[in-house]
């Protein structure tokens, strides 16, 4: 005798009609709604664009303004060539002021914006340049080159300029740049052994492009008994350093400070050597002097940049005078070593500045100007300004005060511009190629607008350089380095810990299978119900 | 998958006018200059070092860590450049017999806790989430410096891992785990922005070896303690302090590096051979495939010290010294310029006497009101 309850079949109907409507409402409304929230929001990225980067092709461009002075065109071609009278006299007292008086007037005649050259073309006879001297770079964006145009044959303004190429190639690439800094900017982004070993020297050297800078300068006073050391810092930064950075605003921000540490010592111990009566240091044991002192200067903690520490060391008094060797064995003019991508540090002895029976702590007045010439040469290598060899008849007019001469500088935008481009579209592609290899990664809407402004910006900058403006495109290239590390270092962008599937199955398993199996059960006895249903209908026809 | 390609990026040099071929011709001095970066390629050294358990019988981590913390510091590395993630604090645990202390050797030999250590993440805030950003720069701008691996591209790092691990994972503070894809990925984010020029990964766990077999990032060497399916097993213990002091592998390594000085000229190889399989019970592992160097030529303080290269400078700037002019006192800023500070918020205070006066009022309108008998009430 069965207890099954007797359903009537209006009853069984509405049994059925619910089932299917549960049935339903799970797959149309229930699969949709938890698809939707389990996904990851992933903002839009131009990914047609990004993949454009990948494949960059970048030109540049130097705009040159070739002048010519008066006889070195024959007359038919001073006809041809597009004139407008120029006219520089000057008498001089001196032969060697001469060349820079000249160079400073030139420069004041012409207009030349960054990253642009003019050349001046003066005869062969010419007084104004030494014999052995071909070619006469000055501080600004000029150069004077000696050359005799006059009698290349066919005169017409093409043969002419043809004929000079070669050697203006050569002053171009002393002035703005050649393979060699290209690929050194690019040297973390390309095959090993393209860059040579001096290329890849210089680029361990200077720091990275960073969009600001530490710089911190330290007087160490390890015996303040003996000497009481006064050095002007505040005065030597603003006449001799200030005016560098100040010219270098447009490639990163500075922020200086400087300290005094008292007791602090060197971590070798220099010989004595009595030939020279002098303590001495050798090359190899400057390594290491480095390490101690580091672990007493401070840092700025505010800010992520880049350090680059200066160092003062008086030796105290037990050690003067203290003199750095070389590997030669031969005494250092400077007396200073500097260490790549740190900074730099000076021995300044002062012993000479007291007998043996004043009266300690003896009052010593630092000559900041002789410190802050080893500094500023130190800074200028930490920066990236190359030492460049000259080419052979070359001369090359030293910055002197300004720290900088403006086509040193401009040598080093077109390399910051070229490196930030290189980075900056690495850095997208590579963050696109993430963020499509793993799905779990949330992008919100403000890393999709960094990305965004960093395509545009590179595009941008890579116009400039085509187009030959070196101040914007390094403007645009700042631009892009700096949105595309936003968005690829946002905290927000740490995928979801790694879920293997076997671990997402124990995950939905309890709850969905409880709630599933009823639903596939009561739909499994519909359908056999209307099947049977069916088949009866068949056979009552039959 | 595979392992994203860096793209190329070819230049093309235009000048404005015709290019012919390239004449540069450089001096060679700087050759001989350049001779001594190349035997390798970086100029600083970090290192990070995390210990994920907690618990005081997990004593032996922290000892492990903080034995490499030592050798690291002692061989040049400052603290600046060092990320320490202690997950538990022994030194000064309720349990521990001799408080400001941890040692590594029974009979209380060798203390490596020692008076300057720096902590940079500790108790709970090690944890995988934090390890990963430590690693791939995704920190909160928030992130005070000490926090952060600050490191270039040409930076060789020391990761020394230690903890309880299985077969492709690693325990984090007994609730969470880090697999070897998720490291292997955190690498090659690494690789990709050029966080490091070269990496050496340490790791002493059980079935250590697992973690460093997903790799797949150039200039990466690993070493592990134990095999896939081998425990790593914990040296000695110290009957006063009551646990075991330190783990095998580490025990040797530390001895290993105790007779490394900053000008050592041992290498990769040596480190290789520390803690064979009649000390450790263990086999320990090593891989080098992912190195472009050969190990041996590869110097055990290219990742343990921080041999600095140093270059002297030839060259000078003459500047004439420039007359100061010396700044007045008047002309110095005011002190609120130089120190920022907001102007006090001053409070409005009514007049003088004005409180006093309200009062009177009161109290005469009440007696006023409800006449003078209530007065003695009051007074």
């Amino acid at each position: 005798l069965s207890i099954r309850p007797v359903l009537s079949d209006p009853e069984k109907q509405r049994g059925r009609s619910a089932a299917v409507a549960i049935a339903a409402l799970v797959i149309a409304a229930g699969i949709p709604l938890w698809w939707k929230t389990t996904e990851t929001y992933r903002a839009w990225l131009p990914a047609a664009r990004i993949s454009e980067l990948e494949a960059l092709q970048l030109e540049l461009r130097v705009e040159v303004e070739v002048v010519f002075a008066r006889g070195t065109l024959s007359p038919e071609q001073q006809k041809k060539v597009p004139a407008s009278r120029i006219t520089y006299e000057s008498c001089c007292k001196s032969k060697s002021l001469c060349l820079v008086e000249a160079d400073h007037a030139l420069h004041t005649l012409t207009e030349t914006s960054c990253g642009s050259v003019v050349i001046y073309i003066i005869p062969e006879a010419s007084a104004l340049l030494p014999q052995d001297m071909r070619v006469y770079v000055g501080r600004s964006r000029t150069a004077l080159l000696r050359s005799q145009v006059a009698s290349v044959v066919g005169a017409g303004l093409p043969e002419v300029l043809a004929a000079l190429d070669p050697q203006m190639e050569q002053v171009l690439q002393t002035m703005s740049f050649n393979h060699q800094d290209v690929t050194a900017a690019l040297t973390d982004r390309l095959r090993p052994g393209l860059s040579t070993r001096d290329s890849l020297a210089d680029s361990m050297r200077a720091f990275k492009s960073s969009p600001g800078y530490e710089i911190t300068f330290s007087l160490l006073n390890p015996d303040p008994k003996h000497h009481q050391l006064h050095w002007d810092v505040e005065a030597a930064l603003d006449a001799y350093i200030y005016p560098l950075l100040h010219k270098m605003a447009p490639v990163a921000n500075f922020s200086v400070d400087s300290q005094i540490l008292y007791y602090a010592v060197l971590g070798v111990n220099p010989r004595y050597d009595a030939s020279a009566s002098a303590y001495t240091l050798s090359a190899d044991s400057l390594a290491h002097v480095i390490n101690p002192v580091e672990a007493r200067l401070g840092s700025n903690a505010a800010s992520s940049n880049p350090v680059l520490n200066f160092l003062l060391y008086v030796p105290d008094s037990l050690h003067s005078p203290l003199i750095i060797r070389n590997d030669q064995k031969q005494e250092v003019a400077s007396n200073a070593f500097h260490s790549p991508r740190w900074g730099g540090i000076m021995v300044y002895n002062v012993d000479g500045a007291y007998g043996n029976d004043t009266q300690f702590p003896v009052d010593i007045a630092i000559d900041m100007s002789r410190v802050m010439g080893v500094f500023l040469s130190q800074l200028r290598l930490m920066l990236g300004f190359q030492q460049t060899g000259a080419p052979p008849g070359f001369v090359l007019e030293a910055a002197g005060r300004e720290g900088v001469a403006e086509w040193e500088l401009d040598r080093l935008l077109w390399s910051r511009s070229v490196e930030n481009v290189a980075t900056a579209s690495a850095s997208i592609t590579s963050l696109a190629q993430l963020l499509d290899q793993i799905a779990n990664i949330v992008i919100n809407d403000n890393i999709a607008q960094q990305v965004a402004s960093a395509v545009t910006a590179l595009q941008a900058a890579v116009a400039e350089l085509e187009a030959g403006n070196l101040a914007l495109a390094l403007e645009h290239s700042r631009e892009a380095i700096s949105a595309s590390e936003r968005a690829f270092f946002d905290p927000s962008l740490l995928h979801l810990l790694y879920f293997p599937d076997d671990q997402k199955f124990a995950i939905y398993i309890p709850l969905f299978l409880p709630m599933c199996v009823p639903i596939l059960l009561s739909l499994l006895k519909i359908f056999r119900e209307v099947q049977q249903h069916r088949a009866e209908k068949r056979a009552k026809r039959d | 998958s595979n392992p994203p390609v860096a793209p190329e990026i070819s230049s093309s040099v235009a000048l404005d006018f015709v290019l012919i071929g390239r004449t540069s011709a450089f001096l060679l001095l700087h050759q001989a200059r350049a001779e001594r970066f190349f035997r390798s390629d970086h100029t600083n050294n970090w290192a990070v070092l995390v210990c994920t358990s907690r618990f005081w019988f997990n004593y032996r981590h922290v000892a492990n860590t903080l034995s490499v913390y030592r050798s690291v510091k002692r061989l040049g590395i400052p603290d600046s450049h060092i990320v320490l993630m202690l997950a538990d604090d022994m030194a000064c645990n309720h349990r521990n017999p001799k408080p400001a202390t941890v040692f590594s050797h029974k009979n209380m030999e060798l203390n490596v806790y020692g008076d300057d250590v720096e902590v940079d993440y500790r108790g709970y805030e090690v944890t995988v989430e934090n390890f990963l950003r430590v690693l791939t720069g995704r920190l909160p701008p928030s992130t005070p410096r000490s926090k952060r691996l600050l490191s270039d591209d040409h930076s060789n790092i020391l990761i020394y891992l230690t903890g309880h691990g299985g077969n492709g994972f690693l325990k984090f503070q007994d609730s969470e785990e880090i697999s070897n894809v998720e490291l292997a990925d955190a690498f090659e984010q690494m690789w990709q922005k050029r966080r490091y020029n070269e990496l050496l990964f340490i790791i002493d766990t059980c079935q250590g070896a697992s973690m460093y077999e997903r790799f797949y990032s150039p200039n990466l060497m690993a070493l592990a303690s134990s095999q896939v399916g081998e425990d790593s097993l914990s040296h000695q213990p110290d009957l006063a302090i009551g646990v075991h002091l330190m783990d095998r592998y580490t025990f040797y390594l530390l001895e290993f590096l105790e007779d490394i000085h900053p000008a050592s000229q041992a290498n990769m190889n040596d480190l290789f051979k520390v803690c064979p399989k009649s000390q450790c019970v263990s086999t320990p592992g090593h891989r080098t495939d992912l190195f472009q160097r050969d190990p041996g030529s590869v110097l055990i303080t290219d990742f343990f010290g921080s041999v600095r290269k140093v270059e002297i400078t030839m060259e000078t700037i003459n500047l004439t010294p420039h007359t100061e002019t010396a700044l007045a006192y008047v002309d110095q800023l005011p002190v609120a310029q130089i120190i920022h500070q907001k102007p006090k918020q001053k409070d409005w205070h009514p007049p003088d006497g004005f409180i006093l006066g309200l009062w009177t009022l009161i109290l005469l309108v009440f007696f006023r009101t409800y006449g003078i008998k209530h007065l003695k009430h009051i007074f």
